[in-house]
């Protein structure tokens, strides 16, 4: 087998993305670039849209539309996505996340949902303790959180939510409030392997690094391990970003699973080349 | 390297030969270009915040 040929598609240039085609270079590997919003072409016909000779795609759009839209384009053709479509949207809609994380006997915080203010309320009457949170059911960067005191600012959040417009925001996830070590830990995932991990440092309940959250080099336990993997699987990915929180009573719980994710920061402090890692999974599973 | 216009400032940016499009450029004046190539002409726009994303 001659060069492995892959596609990458983006939307913008970030760090990440260079560093793929950085370590394209580096594996030999035939990189052709594609950005997102330049695509046009018939569904299921390769020639239209100009990606006949490929033999596999990464997805790396920041946009969770475009990334979603622009792999089921390419399933169309016949061509394997990293991640599929089915990955993405899963980690996207985080209900559906969570339950298949429980479905598969993974620790999640207890998470409840609502599709009505008055549901809402007999959620934190009867099975929420004050404080918990309140997540959009799509979104990333911590974006749209609430952490809900009490009474009052559960009414603030409710009707701020109704003077939104998209139905999405009519839907309520209610997720108990983990009182973290002042810290999350993001795991990588690269097939059946979790080759590293950072802590998110930050005194703001929030811990993302997008949100000024600090990254630390993070070690991974055998159960740490375990947990990420089975993840990995309960949402059939292969390149992710699992968010785990330490529970002061449960142990380890899986927060989120990212599709698309990010990675400067945990390069930067842990020096290890993940986009390597990523293309060399990649090189090996298209040969064998 | 070729000199290109800022469409906030009007000051010059300087963009590698080897541009592709969709990369960020900061310029001095504040503002991250992304870089537009269509056909041999490259420009430059303000990058759009985005709306829907994945973040780390």
């Amino acid at each position: 087998m001659g060069r492995i040929k892959l596609l990458l598609l983006y939307d913008i240039l970030r760090w990440e993305e260079k560093s793929f085609i950085d370590a394209a270079r580096k594996l030999d590997i035939d990189i052709t670039l594609l950005q997102v919003p330049s695509i046009y072409g018939k569904v299921g016909d390769k020639a239209t849209l100009g990606v006949n000779d490929v033999d596999v795609a990464l997805q790396r759009s920041v946009s969770f539309y475009n990334s979603l839209e622009s792999t089921i384009l390419m399933e169309s053709m016949g061509l394997n996505v990293i991640n599929k479509s089915y990955t993405i949207m899963v980690c996207q809609d985080k209900l559906w996340t969570t339950s298949l994380l429980v479905k598969n006997g993974i620790p999640v915080p207890d998470t409840y949902v609502a599709f009505d203010p008055s549901a809402v309320n007999k959620v934190a009457g009867s099975f929420l303790r004050y404080p918990f949170v309140i997540k959009p059911i799509y979104g990333s960067w911590g974006r749209l959180l609430a952490l809900v005191d009490d009474e009052e600012d559960l009414r603030t959040v409710i009707e701020h939510r109704s003077y939104m417009h998209n139905p999405i925001y009519s839907i309520y996830y209610l997720q108990e409030f983990v009182n973290k070590p002042g810290r999350d830990i993001r795991v990588f995932t690269v097939g059946d392997e979790v080759p590293v991990a950072i802590y998110r440092y930050s005194n703001h309940w929030i811990t993302n690094t997008a949100r000024g959250g600090k990254a630390v080099p993070a070690r991974i336990d055998p159960e740490l391990e375990d947990l990420a993997l089975r993840a990995a699987r309960a949402v059939d990915g292969v390149f992710l970003g699992i968010d785990v929180f330490e529970h002061p009573e449960k142990g380890y719980v899986v927060d989120e699973v990212n599709a698309v994710t990010e990675f400067r920061n945990t390069v930067a402090v842990t020096g290890y080349d993940l986009a390597y890692k990523v293309l060399e999974y990649i090189v090996n599973m298209v040969k064998h | 390297m070729m000199i290109v216009k800022c469409p906030i400032c009007g000051g010059e940016v300087t963009v590698p030969d080897d541009a592709l499009p969709g990369e960020l450029i900061e310029h001095e004046c504040g503002v991250t270009l992304e870089v537009v190539i269509d056909g041999k002409s490259i420009k430059l726009k303000p990058l759009e915040g985005v709306r829907e994303d994945w973040g780390e």
